[in-house]
């Protein structure tokens, strides 16, 4: 038998040509209707008998119009231009880009949840509350945690609805906070929560080792931090060796400890938030958990917290009841809605499906594989890529295009490039910023051995020609076999055109 | 990487060029090399104060949003308004038409804490 092929790369994608696909305004014919009522027994009104005269608008907004046929085979044509995790590998680091299982979303499309209206009284909704009691009990069995809201709709709904619980556990000890502490390893969002929760962002260094520096911690410590964010393993892929310490240290000043749920695929079952000292944890039900990701969603970002900080999580909740029933309940000083109903229900039930899928034994497995697998590439890139911070790596590795820039002038973003012509994804790039010509590379523990391979081979081969090349060197001209090359990144910036009549 | 002479630097990559008393301040080539290309600059009112080390403004590039900080304390005399157009002057001519700001120090002395061209070529290798 000959050697398996990679199942992840996705060379053979049929692409038909390499046009630009029209806007629905460029194929818009005046008229034109994807759907009619022809049937209707409803009377017509006009716009003017329904509307006050001065509501009106003086002239149609500008919308295409076309038929059905067309606006499918529009939008089919654009999911083909993708590249997605059900394509091939998607190593995009930070990012947990891992293959969602079908059978989740089988369930998710059952009629017996999908069908059920958010306003159905508890007796009519029982199955739906222990699914989602059951869930939160997971959750903060996975994490270490005693409660958890199931509501926030993301991440960072999660990060703000974190922020809002730290505030009003200091409000209620009678005391102003002003500042949060963030690692300068940090995710972009971490800083944009904490200034949106009404806090002054403080920034920490990262030592050698690339932890938190505790020097530079214990200096930025005093009565007025309200906490810490943080990630462990943190942004560089790195368990956190001193979060002891760290844990320590804010509580002594009175600070709570935020854990952010971007890196929990590495330590799952093995590890938990709350036993390392975490206040607030949140979780990426679309990372971890394998629910739909990006493309703005409807994603899910629960927050757990330890028991001092049930009595203000948001409501109402999903609880059990003393006789073994199951309804709904605010806890008695809540910090309000975070979402309206429930949150993205249908996500929390694919997660839950997630789990039930695996079991504890598959969850740990999910954390070894994701390890090994991230361990694995970064032994097949060392002493071609540069590897700051040279230890073990937890589910992701940060590698630097920094000698080959030097030398050859391949820079990160040459290297991502090319690798679509090759067939994979791009891992992150230019992130995290503590590290330059940074490759951040996060295979998850959903592609087999025989892909892993094919990418390490890539990456290999783009540094290859580099050395060869210079300049002249594939990676520079690349992407030549996508229909969009490359696109002029500095001057979409500079010069937004976001909708269609403000074209040039 | 250019590092002129003349002028004075922060270990955060700032430059500060003295006018008559002013102090006329941009970002290093090393720093806009380091960023890539530059798509927006928020810079502070005329008028107001700034703190030596302190917030001065963001450069965001297609790679990250920096913040730059205020080489010395002291009021914002003048900015750089052709910047909201034409950012990418920061990166064509980080010494020159993409300057900054222009700070009226309130404390000339701070100025002589600022690191001179060898000192900011050690920090950058």
């Amino acid at each position: 038998m000959s050697a398996a092929l990679p199942g992840g790369r996705a060379l053979s994608a049929p692409l038909m040509g390499h046009e630009t696909e029209p806007t629905l305004f460029e194929l818009s014919v005046s008229g034109r209707r994807a759907s009619s009522f022809r049937t209707s027994s409803l009377p017509e009104w006009s716009a003017e008998e329904l509307v006050p005269a001065e509501l009106l608008a003086a002239s149609p907004v500008e919308l295409p119009e076309v038929s059905e046929r067309d606006l499918v085979a529009h939008f089919t044509r654009l999911s083909h231009r993708q590249y997605s995790v059900d394509l091939g590998a998607y190593p995009l680091g930070s990012c947990t880009m891992k293959y969602n299982p079908k059978v989740c979303d089988e369930a998710a499309a059952a009629a017996a949840f999908a069908h059920v209206h958010p306003a159905a009284p508890p007796s009519c909704t029982q199955g739906w509350l222990e699914l989602l009691v059951e869930l939160e009990e997971q959750l903060c069995a996975i994490t270490g945690m005693s409660a958890a809201t199931l509501q926030p709709a993301a991440g960072a709904a999660g990060e703000l609805t974190g922020l809002l619980l730290m505030r009003r556990y200091h409000e209620a000890r009678g005391e102003t906070r002003t500042r949060v502490i963030i690692p300068g390893s940090a995710h972009g969002t971490n800083p944009a929560s904490v200034t949106l929760g009404g806090y002054q962002v403080t920034t920490v260094g990262t030592n050698e080792r690339g932890g938190v520096d505790l020097d530079s911690l214990r200096a930025a410590l005093d009565d007025d931090v309200a906490g810490i964010m943080l990630t462990n393993p943190s942004t560089l892929g790195l368990f956190e060796e001193d979060i002891v310490e760290i844990a320590a240290a804010v509580h002594e000043v009175g600070g709570l400890l935020y854990y952010d749920g971007a890196n929990l695929n590495a330590i799952l079952g093995i590890v938990r938030p709350g036993d390392m000292g975490f206040d607030i944890v949140h979780l990426n039900l679309h990372k971890t958990f394998a629910t739909p990701h990006g493309g703005g969603g409807p994603g899910a970002g629960p927050v757990a917290v330890s028991k001092h900080l049930v009595q203000y999580l948001p409501g109402p909740r999903p609880v059990r009841n003393s006789d073994g029933t199951f309804g709904w309940a605010t806890p008695e000083h809540s910090i309000g809605r975070i979402h309206s109903w429930h949150g993205n229900a249908l996500v929390l039930l694919r997660a839950w499906t997630y789990l039930r899928l695996h079991g504890a034994d598959g969850l740990l497995a999910v954390a070894e594989i994701a390890v090994l697998n991230a361990n694995w590439i970064k032994g097949q890139l060392r002493g071609t890529y540069d590897i700051p911070y040279d230890r073990p790596v937890m589910h992701e590795c940060v590698v630097s295009a920094e000698t080959l820039e030097r030398e050859t002038g391949l820079r990160a973003l040459d290297v991502a490039k090319r690798l679509l012509e090759l067939g994979f994804h791009s891992p992150t790039v230019y992130f995290p910023l503590i590290v330059h010509e940074a490759l951040m590379i996060e295979p998850t523990e959903t592609e087999s051995p025989q892909t892993l391979a094919a990418l390490a081979d890539a990456l290999l081969l783009i540094a290859r020609e580099a050395q060869e090349a210079g300049e002249a060197s594939a990676a520079k001209q690349a992407p030549r076999t996508t229909p969009v090359r490359r696109v002029d990144e500095a001057r979409a910036a500079r010069k937004l055109v976001a909708t269609y009549d403000q074209r040039p | 990487m250019n590092v002129p002479e003349e002028l004075r630097y922060t270990s955060d990559h700032e430059w500060a060029k003295s006018e008559d008393g002013r102090l006329r301040v941009g970002i290093t080539d090393f720093a806009q090399d380091a960023l890539g290309d530059v798509v927006f600059v928020e810079l502070p009112a005329p008028g107001s104060t700034v703190e030596k080390g302190g917030p001065l403004g963001e450069v965001e590039s297609t790679k990250s949003v920096s913040q730059i900080y205020a080489p010395v304390s002291g009021t914002i005399v003048e900015v750089n308004a052709s910047l909201t157009d034409a950012p990418e002057q920061v990166n064509a001519e980080p010494y020159g038409a993409g300057w900054l700001v222009v700070i009226d120090p309130s404390d000339s002395s701070e100025l002589d804490a600022l690191l001179d061209a060898t000192a900011y070529r050690a920090t950058t290798e």
